[in-house]
């Protein structure tokens, strides 16, 4: 996984809220069984639309997405972070979070960080104002600044470490292989079996 | 303090818990199929691992197959590909399969509780946001990505924060016409698509103790549409029974060990919450969407909603998008909604008693001109129960096309699809906006709602038809 320590870039401001991961990458687009190539499929249905705001020549390069509440709702797809790290976002800034897509984002170092609906609104309100205003998301200080707004975050030291680190969450499991054996050998024997080995 | 059962079998699971570090969870099983698992067999080659546990592994098509000709070469290059892809990553690691063409293929939600591998007590993961359906036996069951498919595959466990705990207590007795599907839809509409985010929801009180295991999996199923990974209900004599003599069910000694285990599984008197919803059963009817989340239903008596009642603005303008995206207009009423296609299977509603409930308002009907009716067996074993049950007679003399099992029209990613415009009426879990189709508009129903929407041609219960089946009683 990349390492994420500080980013700053442009914006794109996504007034919706309840972006589901059917809507992020359509299913068709699942069928690949590759990590990339996914970018083409983000947000395909609405980029069919040329005022859809990801078509605005202004928002082409920008790095940051700023979406409404509930962003990642829906389907367990890791595809969705593909698709948003394949086109170019480096970070996504939302007032919530589905579960699954957040537990997704930050296993692919894509940084998915909550702020206050108000801090959202000021946030769409700059860089609606003004398309080249920069976001800078800074995870070792846990801040998100912009012109005017500087908002703490939240997230937990255990993934803020991982994070900024770029490690890999197999081989730090894998450190206690030791305890996993012996939790296997405690297992009752009623717990069910797929094959008999 | 008592513990819920949440608790309880989280507890059960922790292989290592550390200070300042999620807990690292033992996994039960794990169910794979060809969407979201070949890049975690990528990453294994990459890297030189095996998969840890073979006999806690279990694979089956289901997102891809058709539901026609399948006994000829799948006829999308793409989709054939992927499930070559897990063919030949199944037959590298060693992983059981149960191809298209197996007789325990089907939808891996449904597969694994026919199998008898879905037991109470047991950490169920795969790569799909509907394994919430699994906690219907007590079992502590979420969806998971592909970084985390890969993780279990070599580790067999996953670190994992602790969740919340919310009781969702259904009081009283579900009306007569009232169904697990309305009741599901019902809750969602309630605490939103978001209410559930953090939390296991763990569904109690007196209508959930009364429902079968095929409700019960209906209800859990819908947990991830409220926002949560997973949803549980406690195992009690309903549970025992349908697992006792399957397949993978624990057997003589073993299974009176895992039942007094079982009857372990049950929230204690005094153990708390987080959050408690408390629903009156008796005050539900049947119940739909409208709009493009599943959080956007109202009972069928009801009407279109008016996007300006909302006060929260980001509420009304998702109410505006869906009714433009649905083609509805604020105050039409819900029963004048025609539609073009009625859709019954899914992991939601793709089960034997699902069939049931739907063929018993078809029979000696007829579904309406103009309308084309999908019924779509969720497991191969479904579909075999119901031929030799006569179900299939029932649908194919109603005018509907009785298909091969399969996730089909859910998703979409086989030739099931809606054609932009189209409308449908499906038994399946998401209506969001080209779910089933580019273009598509979805209204979520339950298989009664379905069948006698097939036959009216617009949203309807079966209290609508009025008039009796051409034969009745046969």
């Amino acid at each position: 996984m990349e390492a994420f320590t500080t980013h700053t870039g442009r914006a794109v401001p996504l007034r919706r809220s309840n972006v589901d991961t059917d809507q992020i990458i359509p299913a068709h687009w699942l069928k690949k069984v590759t990590r990339d190539g996914f970018e083409d499929g983000l947000f395909e249905a609405w980029r069919k639309d040329p005022e859809f705001i990801l078509n605005r020549p202004e928002r082409q390069g920008a790095t940051v997405l700023v979406a409404g509440p509930d962003f990642g709702t829906g389907s367990s797809r890791e595809h969705a972070v593909w698709a948003l790290q394949n086109y170019g976002f480096k970070t996504v800034i939302s007032s919530r979070f589905a579960d699954i897509f957040r537990g997704n984002s930050l296993k692919n170092g894509l940084l998915t960080v909550v702020l206050d609906q108000k801090v959202v609104d000021a946030l769409w309100e700059l860089t609606e104002t003004d398309p080249q205003a920069e976001i800078t998301v800074d995870l070792e200080d846990r801040q998100v600044r912009a012109q005017g707004i500087t908002a703490d975050f939240e997230l937990d030291e255990n993934a803020r470490w991982r994070l900024l680190n770029g490690l890999d969450d197999i081989s730090i499991t894998l450190r206690n292989e030791a305890d996993i054996a012996a939790y296997e050998a405690e297992r009752p024997s009623y717990k069910p079996r797929t094959v008999q080995v | 303090m008592g513990r819920t059962l949440a608790e309880k079998v989280w507890d059960d699971h922790v292989v290592r818990r550390a200070e300042g570090e999620p807990d690292l969870l033992y996994i039960d099983l794990h169910l794979l199929h060809e969407v979201t698992s070949p890049q975690a067999f990528d990453g294994l080659r990459k890297s030189g691992r095996q998969v840890r546990r073979l006999d806690l592994t279990i694979a089956t098509e289901d997102h891809n197959t058709p539901t026609l000709d399948i006994d000829k070469p799948i006829a999308d290059p793409v989709s054939r590909a992927q499930l070559e892809t897990l063919r030949k990553n199944c037959a590298e690691f060693g992983v059981r399969l149960h191809p298209l063409g197996d007789v325990e293929q089907g939808v891996v939600h449904v597969v694994g509780p026919q199998l008898g591998l879905t037991q109470p007590g047991t950490t169920v993961v795969c790569g799909d946001s509907h394994t919430s359906t699994h906690g219907a036996f007590g079992a502590l069951a979420f969806g998971i990505g592909t970084s985390q498919v890969e993780h279990v595959l070599a580790t067999q466990t996953l670190p994992m924060a602790r969740p919340k705990t919310m009781a969702i207590t259904v009081e009283g007795e579900l009306p007569e016409d009232v169904t697990a599907k309305d009741l599901i839809l019902a809750i969602i509409a309630k605490i939103g698509t978001g209410g559930g985010q953090g939390y296991v929801l763990e569904y109690r009180g007196p209508a959930i103790e009364k429902l079968s295991m095929e409700a019960r999996m209906t209800i859990c199923n819908m947990s991830i549409e409220a926002g949560a990974r997973a949803g549980m209900i406690a195992p009690d004599e309903t549970t025992f029974a349908y697992l006792k003599g399957r397949d993978h069910a624990p057997q003589g000694e073993d299974w009176d060990a895992a039942v007094a285990y079982w009857k372990t599984l049950r929230t204690d008197d005094d153990a708390v919450f987080d959050a408690e919803v408390l629903i009156d059963a008796s005050e539900l009817a049947p119940f739909v969407t409208w709009g493009t989340n599943p959080g956007q239903g109202a009972p069928l008596s009801a009407s279109v909603p008016d996007p300006a009642s909302y006060e929260d603005a980001s509420e009304r303008l998702a109410a505006e998008n869906a009714l433009k995206y649905m083609g509805l207009t604020a105050g039409q009423p819900l029963r004048d909604i025609r539609v073009d296609t009625v859709f019954v299977g899914s992991c939601t509603n793709g089960r034997i008693e699902d069939l049931r409930n739907a063929a018993a308002i078809l029979d000696g009907r007829k579904v309406a001109d103009g309308v084309r009716m999908l019924v779509v067996p969720g497991s191969v074993r479904v579909a075999l129960q119901a031929v030799e049950e006569g179900l299939d007679k029932v649908f194919k003399e109603a005018g509907a096309e009785w298909r091969h099992a399969g996730c089909s029209m859910c998703l979409g990613m086989n030739p099931d699809q809606l054609a932009p415009g189209e409308r449908s009426a499906s038994t399946s879990n998401r209506n969001f906006e080209g779910r089933q189709g580019k273009g598509g508009r979805t209204h979520l129903v339950s298989p009664q709602v379905a069948a006698a929407t097939a036959v009216l041609g617009h949203l309807a219960s079966p209290a609508d038809l009025s008039e009796a089946p051409a034969t009745a009683g046969v």
